[in-house]
C-alpha cells in the first residue's frame, strides 16, 4: 500500500509536461469546447488527428490511455446504440420490423463516440497524465485568485486540497491496519451477504474516524505554531511563470478551434 | 523586570487549567516559574498528564495561562494588548516539533512542506528557496527534496518537520517527545540532530521526554510533577535522587541504576554517571583498582 500513487500522474519531460499547469488547465478547456465545435466529417477527422498528435507529444504509453477510457466503454456503448436507433433521418439504411436505422443516426453515433474520446483524451493529457496533483492544485490557486476579490475562498479550497492529498495515503494505511487487526480479531469482510459485509465495515471506520479527528486537530496545531494564518500575507516558494511555450499552446489551440468553425462551413457530407 | 533580561524564557507563577465537558476546571500547572537561558539544552520529564505539552503550549501561546507571567526574549507575552505581529512572531522564534511525524507534515512535497513556515510569515520566494535548501542539507534530507513525505521513514519524516522549523529560523525549539513514536534507528536520528543544532545553530533546546537516555544529553533537567517545578537541575544532580524520582513517577536511566543499586551491594563506586560511557568508565576503574590492590 506503501506505493499507492495519487491520481495518474505519468512521469516525463514531454512538451506537455514542461507547460504551465494553469495554461494546461486552460488549454484542456479550450480543448473540450473544440470537440463541441466539431460539425461534419472534416472537422471530426481533424479533432481526431489531434487527439493522436497530443498523445504523441505526450508520450504516454497508449495502453495508458486505454486505460482512461475503459471505465467509460458503457457509456460509450450507450451513446452508440441511442443514436443509432433513435434518430430518424432521411437516408434510410436498414429496416426490420420496428426497426429503422439512418445513415444520419449512424453519423451521430460517430461523431458522439469520437466526442467523448477526444473529452477524456484531452483532460486526461492536459491534466491528471502529465500534471502532479500539487502542480494542478498550485494552479487553481492561482488561476482563481481573482475571485478572491468576491471572497471565494480560493486559498481555502487549494489548502484543503493540498491536505487531503498529502493525507490520502496515510489514511489508506492506517485502514489497512485496523482492517488487519480487526480481521485478528476474527472480522470477516469478504463473505456473508451485502448487509452483513456493510456491517463488518464499521469496526473499520469509526477507529479511522476517530483517529482522523485526532490528525486534523493535532495538524491544525502544527500549522498554527507554523505561523500558519490563512491566505493573508502569505507568499510562495515556486512562483508559476508562463513560458514561450505556454503562449504558443495557446495560440495553437485558438487557431486549431478557429479552423474547425471554417471547416465546418465546407458543407461536405453530412453535418450534425 | 532586570532579571528578565538575562533569560530567553521566563514564566512566573505560571498557571493554566482545562474546561472538562461538565464545566469543571481542572488545574494543570499551578505555579511554574523558570528561566531558560539563550542556548541552553533542557529536557523536561514527567509522567503522563503531568502538564508538560501545556506548558510547551504557553510558551508560542497556542493556549493561554488562567495567570502569571511569560517574558519571552524581554517580551511579556501575556499582556493584554498583544498584537497577532508579535503573536507570529513569537511563534517564529519558538518552533515546535510534535509526536506523530505525520501529523504535522502539510505539504505533499518535502520541500514545500519545509517551506511552509516561512511562506506563511511572507518572506520572498528567492529566500524561501535558499532557508529551504538550507534547512534539509542542515537535518541531511537534501536528497529526498522532491519525494513524498508518507513515503519516508519516521525518522525521516521528523527530520523533515525540522527542517521546516529551521526554516523559519527559531532562537527555540520545542520537542514534544518527538522520538516516542520512532524505532532506535529514528530516535538516534533525531537526537543526533538535535545536538547537531544546539552545536551549530546555537538554538536553546526544550526537549520533553519520557526517556531518561535522551533526558541525560541535556544540559539540565526540569522535572514537573503536581502542576509545578519539582526538580531543576544537571542530569547528574537529578538522577542522582532515585527515591525522589520515583515518588514523581519516574525512574532514572538503567545504567544509573546499575551502579546505584552496586553501590548498594557494597562495590564503591565513586562519581555519578548517566551514560553507558561513564558508567563503562566506572566500573572499569573499580574493577581494575582491585585488581592492582
Ligand atoms: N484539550 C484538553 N482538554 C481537557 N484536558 C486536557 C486537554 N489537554 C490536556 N488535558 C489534561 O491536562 C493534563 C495535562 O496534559 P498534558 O498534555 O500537558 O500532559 P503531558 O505531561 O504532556 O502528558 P504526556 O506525557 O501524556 O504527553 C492531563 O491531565 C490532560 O488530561
Ligand atoms: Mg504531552
Amino acid at each position: 500500500m506503501k506505493n499507492i500513487s495519487l491520481g495518474q500522474y505519468y512521469p516525463g519531460n514531454s512538451v506537455i509536461h514542461r507547460m504551465d499547469p494553469r495554461m494546461k488547465l486552460i488549454l484542456s478547456l479550450l480543448y473540450i469546447v473544440c470537440s463541441f465545435l466539431c460539425r461534419n466529417i472534416i472537422s471530426f477527422g481533424l479533432l481526431f488527428v489531434s487527439a493522436i498528435v497530443l498523445i504523441l507529444l505526450s508520450r504516454i504509453p497508449m495502453s495508458l490511455i486505454m486505460r482512461s477510457i475503459r471505465p467509460i466503454l458503457f457509456i460509450l456503448a450507450f451513446t452508440v446504440v441511442i443514436n443509432i436507433f433513435w434518430t430518424s433521418g432521411e437516408t434510410l439504411l436498414f429496416e426490420w420490423k420496428f426497426i429503422h436505422i439512418y445513415l444520419e443516426g449512424v453519423m451521430n453515433a460517430v461523431f458522439m463516440v469520437l466526442r467523448i474520446f477526444v473529452l477524456i483524451v484531452g483532460a486526461s493529457l492536459f491534466l491528471t497524465y502529465t500534471t502532479t496533483p500539487i502542480a494542478l492544485t498550485d494552479a487553481i490557486e492561482q488561476l482563481f485568485a481573482p475571485l478572491k476579490r468576491i471572497k471565494v475562498p480560493v486559498h481555502e479550497f487549494a489548502m484543503m486540497m493540498t491536505i487531503a492529498l498529502r493525507f490520502i495515503p496515510t489514511l489508506i494505511d492506517e485502514t489497512d491496519k485496523i482492517m488487519s487487526a480487526q480481521k485478528a480479531r476474527g472480522a470477516d469482510f469478504t463473505s456473508g451477504s451485502l448487509i452483513n459485509r456493510a456491517k463488518a465495515l464499521i469496526p473499520i471506520l469509526i477507529p479511522l474516524f476517530v483517529s482522523s479527528f485526532r490528525r486534523a486537530d493535532e495538524l491544525a496545531t502544527a500549522m498554527e505554531c507554523r505561523c500558519y494564518h490563512g491566505g493573508e500575507g502569505r507568499t510562495r516558494m515556486s512562483i508559476l511563470h508562463y513560458r514561450a511555450l505556454d503562449f504558443i499552446a495557446i495560440l495553437i489551440m485558438i487557431t486549431f478551434g478557429v479552423s474547425l468553425v471554417l471547416l465546418n462551413m465546407l458543407g461536405i457530407g453530412y453535418t450534425m | 523586570m532586570e532579571n528578565t533580561k538575562n533569560y530567553f524564557i521566563k514564566t512566573e507563577d505560571l498557571c493554566a487549567s482545562y474546561e472538562e465537558d461538565d464545566g469543571r476546571a481542572v488545574q494543570v500547572l499551578s505555579g511554574v516559574s523558570l528561566g531558560i537561558e539563550k542556548g541552553e539544552y533542557v529536557a523536561v520529564l514527567g509522567h503522563n498528564g503531568s502538564g508538560k505539552s501545556t506548558f510547551a503550549k504557553l510558551l508560542n501561546m497556542i493556549l493561554l495561562p488562567d495567570s502569571g507571567k511569560i517574558y519571552i526574549d524581554g517580551t511579556d507575552i501575556t499582556r493584554e494588548d498583544i498584537t497577532e505581529k508579535e503573536i507570529y512572531d513569537i511563534r517564529r522564534k519558538i518552533g515546535m516539533v510534535f509526536q506523530n511525524p505525520d501529523n504535522q507534515l502539510v505539504a505533499t512535497i518535502v520541500e514545500e512542506d519545509v517551506a511552509f513556515g516561512p511562506e506563511n510569515l511572507g518572506i520572498p520566494s528567492a529566500e524561501i528557496r535558499q532557508r529551504v535548501d538550507e534547512a534539509l542539507s542542515l537535518v541531511g534530507m537534501s536528497e529526498y527534496a522532491r519525494h513524498e513525505p508518507h513515503r519516508l521513514s519516521g525518522g525521516q519524516k521528523q527530520r523533515v518537520a525540522i527542517a521546516g522549523i529551521i526554516a523559519m529560523m527559531p532562537d527555540c525549539m520545542i520537542f514534544d517527545e518527538s522520538t516516542a513514536m520512532l524505532d532506535p534507528i529514528g530516535r538516534k536520528e533525531v537526537m543526533d540532530t538535535i545536538d547537531m543544532l544546539r552545536r551549530e545553530k546555537g538554538i536553546t533546546i526544550i526537549n520533553i521526554t519520557h526517556h531518561m537516555n535522551e533526558a541525560v544529553r541535556a544540559d539540565r533537567v526540569i522535572v514537573l510533577n503536581d502542576g509545578k517545578v519539582y526538580m531543576d537541575g544537571t542530569p547528574e544532580e537529578i538522577f542522582g535522587e532515585p527515591y525522589k524520582l520515583e515518588l514523581a513517577g519516574l525512574e532514572v536511566p538503567q545504567c544509573t541504576a546499575l551502579i546505584q543499586e552496586l553501590s548498594r551491594k557494597g562495590l564503591r563506586l565513586d562519581g555519578e554517571c548517566t551514560t553507558p560511557e561513564k558508567c563503562a568508565k566506572l566500573l572499569r576503574n573499580a574493577i581494575g583498582g582491585k585488581k592492582n590492590g
